[in-house]
């Protein structure tokens, strides 16, 4: 199939950026970033830069691709992340615009590449649990209900890849921040610093400059691990019992 | 330069606990004063930089990627082992111990794999109280699974996605040090050489990844923890940016490559379908428990297949060849990695493989799925149900246990797994050679430690499933910050390093010039195309089965294509920016001669044993025949150049308290 690219080109971050147009030919076995790296390929035969985007699993799971893609960050598939995206899903003829995410928290470094180095700084500022390496009790010693365990790995389940920020028209980080606060805070482990942790994620998140989260929930449509809005709630539960330093339900 | 292992004296069962308890230590007051580098952010490292800042050492960190969380080590799907023995099975150190050694076909170091079963059992209790969620049974109790090659319960996991729930603990602990100023973390920084000074290791170069800087860091010591090589073969389940740099760096510099030819060659992996292809995925051990291998008997079906004229669904079951279970009647097609790899192989050899490449085989789930719908239907009382009822019953069975996985396949492949038997195929993915390291896992090099994938030590000729994490994670939370100290309790007079003095101002010349070489060739190939095609004559001829005359006609086909890089390769852009192509460029340049070295070392190795599987060295049935009166040793190899053959030096092998013996799994 013969494709057309328009694909968001910038030198630098100081760089304005503009779309440039390639057409390139493609197979419905391809991978979209096998896709990208057929196209690569040919740039460099013809000695022209080629298109800087990000990548190394290719199997969904190391967070580092996200592109946006026709306006969807990851693509037009449901829980699938932008290494998983296969050709077969578009047709001859398609023109496709593939951008960086957009947002100030996550300025862009070179064409498709953006700087996501605000999450580290965010769980840098609280999302673990306190404890050195040494001689902790036995694993088993404190049982923890399946579902619970379950819950909890469905929120840890999150890669990291910032498309909620993407997706969302504030460029929230609600999404992830709260993915690590419930992950944490649903173990018992974790229980003992659940609300110290949650204000300092939290105020580290409104540092960096994500946006504010006004329930729009257009992160959880994109999210390639289909983390729950829910953790939003159990999030703002977490962060507002402890600013009042009381258990109140909101 | 030192070449002894450094095994402690005593009882196997007592070298570690007896070694810690008296080795020295360093005081509070001067592990302030140390610096440590760590290279690399995978579990061995991230826990390695971890414990050492909680221990007061200045640490800095070093990852090529944009975050410590995203190393290969994130990939890890089906689980690790530990000596827990919580299924109560009968399991114990000395089981974990054993089943490690033999699996390994007996090539590895006793003291160093005993402590390893030791330790495995600390990890699970660390990684819990990380916040680590394991999967748990209904009495909230920690759940195992069993893999290949052993024969009791053993494997902690987190659903499919083990090495990421490890890693993320792991990189929580290390950002908790961060935070606290404890490590200096250098994001987006790649090594590209160790500095030497008065013949130890104090420092490293590296390239800011997005500025094109060169920086010179100094230290009291360095530990790698870069992971491994399988990428030297192009396609491969790695992750795509895993490369040999770091350790290879650090072999020019003196330090011994051990075993290099020992590869790991995963049997269910999905297929190859186009030349544009740059990685492979792995479809996870687990599914050899229900799924039966199997290729048609004709070439004719064969063809057909390939051709798109038949599916599996046409072939008759007499015209089915589920060669595991022929070969191997005992263990089927449970088989370890090594030998189920080879048989595969071996069909396609025949002309008997069932994708339009020719290169793949049937994972047939068909079996199972009745299997388990009639069950479920006796279960539930059903009478007589269609067999359309019993499929649909078993699809379900099937879905609940990999579920995940059939998903994954259907995304990549656009086959339905539950109507089509899947296709697999072998595929690179892990190596068990690397940085010779001595029992306190501290190379040749005074100064200089190797963890994890990128040291040679736990794993012998082949690993077990669901070891590598075991054995990153012992040799980063607690092997290494007890043995670091005996080299570190003699330097704490040392003062700070100048990282302006001659050797690093030398070193980052050294990087500069090769960096530059490269970029002005300004020929017409790309890296990609190089890297590819070094990738197949290490497929075709080091891969799974080897001879003397191909490692021979390989290693001049390596020099010959090294040669026509330097001449004909093209780096697109500049030094000082942001260059990915360029950074491939010279991972490529280091894969040309560790690629050249395996091939030395598989040329060496006149036996067959574990992964290196020498066709001149096999029994009349086809299988792979050790040689343990000449070659129970570990080759550590000292580079010298591309003019001169590299150095054998040889680590005899002493086992005390296992016997050797033949695998068989017929
Ligand atoms: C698909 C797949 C599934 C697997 N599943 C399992 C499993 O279920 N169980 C199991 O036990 N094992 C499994 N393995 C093997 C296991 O994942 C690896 O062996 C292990 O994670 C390696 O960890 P590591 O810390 O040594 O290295 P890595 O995780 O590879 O980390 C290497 C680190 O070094 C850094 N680095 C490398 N070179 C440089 C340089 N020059 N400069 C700066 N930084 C550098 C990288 O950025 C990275 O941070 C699997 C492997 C694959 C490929
Ligand atoms: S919550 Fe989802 S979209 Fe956001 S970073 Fe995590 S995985 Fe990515
Ligand atoms: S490349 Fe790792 S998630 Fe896409």
């Amino acid at each position: 199939m013969k494709l057309t690219l328009k694909i968001w080109r910038q030198k630098s971050p100081k760089d304005k950026g503009r779309f440039e147009t390639y057409q390139v030919e493609a197979n419905p076995h391809m991978s979209f970033l096998e896709m990208l790296d057929v196209l690569n390929e040919e740039l460099i035969a013809r000695k022209e830069e080629p298109v800087t985007f990000e990548h190394d699993c290719r199997e969904g799971i190391c967070g580092t691709c996200g592109l946006v893609i026709n306006g969807q960050p990851h693509g037009p598939n449901q829980g699938t992340a932008t290494c998983q995206l296969h050709m077969r899903f578009y047709k001859d003829g398609d023109i496709i615009v593939i951008e960086p995410y957009r947002a100030s928290a996550f300025p862009v470094l070179k064409d498709l590449a953006v700087d996501r180095s605000a999450f580290d700084r965010i769980i840098q500022a609280g999302g673990f649990i306190s404890v050195n390496t040494g001689a902790p009790q036995d694993g088993n010693a404190i049982p923890i209900e399946k579902d619970q365990a379950a819950k909890s790995f469905d929120a840890a389940a999150c890669i990291g890849c910032g498309a909620c920020v993407a997706a969302c028209p504030n460029a929230s980080a609600m999404l992830f921040v709260s993915a690590k606060v419930s992950h944490l805070a649903l173990l018992p482990q974790g229980k003992v610093e659940a609300k110290r942790r949650a204000q300092a994620m939290v105020k580290q998140m409104d540092a960096e400059g994500f946006g504010m989260c006004s329930n729009i929930t257009a992160c959880e449509a994109e999210c390639p691990k289909e983390i729950s809005v829910t953790n939003i709630a159990r999030l703002n539960r977490e962060y507002l019992s402890s600013s009042i330093g009381t258990e109140t339900k909101v | 330069m030192s070449f002894d292992s450094n095994v402690p004296p005593g009882p196997l069962a007592e070298k570690w606990t007896r070694y810690r308890g008296t080795m020295n230590l360093v005081a509070p007051n001067n592990k302030r004063r140390i610096e440590i580098i760590v290279v690399g952010t995978g579990l061995a490292g991230a826990s390695a930089a971890a414990t050492l800042g909680e221990l007061g050492y200045n640490v800095k960190c070093f990852t090529f990627h944009d975050s410590p969380r995203r190393a290969h080590s994130i990939a890890a799907q089906g689980g690790i082992n530990a000596a827990k023995n919580y299924a109560n099975d009968g399991d114990s150190v000395y089981r974990l111990f054993y089943d490690t050694i033999k699996g390994g076909d007996y090539r590895s170091r006793e003291s160093n794999v005993h402590r390893l079963a030791e330790v495995s059992r600390n990890i699970i209790d660390q990684a819990v109280a990380q916040g680590v969620p394991f999967a748990r049974d209904y009495g909230g109790l920690l759940d195992n699974r069993s893999f290949g090659g052993v024969q009791v319960s053993r494997t902690f996991y987190a659903r499919g996605q083990t090495g990421q729930q490890l890693l993320l603990g792991a990189y929580q602990a290390l950002s908790r040090q961060i935070a606290e100023g404890n490590v200096q973390m250098y994001n987006r920084h790649e090594m590209l050489d160790l500095v030497l000074a008065g013949g130890k290791a104090r420092g490293i170069i590296v390239r800011n990844l997005l500025t094109g800087e060169l920086e010179r860091h100094a230290a009291h010591c360095v530990v790698l923890a870069t992971g491994g090589y399988g990428n030297v073969f192009y396609l491969s389940t790695n992750a795509m940016n895993c490369n040999v740099t770091a350790s290879w760096r650090a072999t020019r510099r003196g330090a011994y490559m051990a075993n290099p030819c020992f590869t790991q060659i995963h049997p269910t992996c999905i297929p190859q379908s186009g030349d544009y292809q740059s990685k492979l995925t792995l479809m996870s051990e687990s599914l050899r428990n229900d799924g039966r291998v199997w290729v048609p008997k004709k070439q004719d079906d064969a063809k057909a297949i390939r051709e798109g004229k038949k599916t599996a669904n046409d072939i008759a079951e007499a015209d089915r060849d589920y060669f595991l279970e022929r070969r191997y009647p005992a263990f089927g097609n449970l088989v370890p990695r090594d030998v189920a790899s080879r048989a595969a192989k071996v069909a396609c050899d025949e002309g008997l493989g069932v994708a339009p490449t020719g290169l793949a085989v049937f994972l047939d789930f068909e079996d199972a799925i009745m299997r388990y719908g009639r069950s479920k239907a006796h279960s539930t009382g059903m009478h007589n149900p269609s067999d359309a009822e019993v499929r649909k019953l078993g699809e379900k069975v099937v879905e609940e246990k990999y579920g995940n996985l059939f998903e994954m396949y259907e995304k990549i492949t656009g086959e339905d797994p539950y109507k089509l038997p899947m296709k697999i195929y072998p595929a690179v993915h892990y190596t068990m050679g690397g940085l010779w390291v001595d029992y306190n896992l501290e190379t040749n090099i005074p100064g200089l430690f190797a963890l994890g994938e990128c040291n040679f030590s736990d794993h012998g000729a082949n690993r077990l499933g669901a070891s590598a994490l075991m054995q990153g994670l012992a040799d980063g939370y607690f092997v290494l910050p007890y043995t670091i100290g005996q080299f570190l309790s003699n330097e704490i007079r040392t003062p700070k390093f100048d990282p302006n003095a001659k050797e690093f101002m030398d070193a980052e010349k050294d990087t500069r010039e090769r960096l530059e070489r490269m970029m002005n060739v300004k020929g017409n190939q790309s890296v990609e195309s190089f890297h590819r095609r070094l990738g197949k004559i290490m497929w075709d001829y080091c891969g799974m089965s080897r001879n003397a005359d191909g490692l021979k006609k390989a290693r001049k086909m390596i020099q010959e294509l090294r040669e026509e890089f330097y001449r004909d390769v093209f780096v697109p852009g500049s030094i000082n920016d942001y260059n990915p192509e360029l950074e491939k460029a010279q991972r490529v340049a280091d894969f040309f001669e560790l690629g050249e070295l395996m091939v030395v070392d598989a040329l060496n190795r006149n036996e067959s044993c574990g992964g290196h599987f020498r066709e001149e060295y096999q029994t009349e049935e086809g299988e792979a025949l050790r040689d343990d009166e000449n070659y129970a040793y570990v080759a550590a190899w000292e580079y010298k150049g591309w003019e001169e053959d590299p150095v054998l030096h040889k680590e005899e092998l002493v086992f005390e308290n296992v016997e050797l013996k033949t695998r068989s799994y017929k």
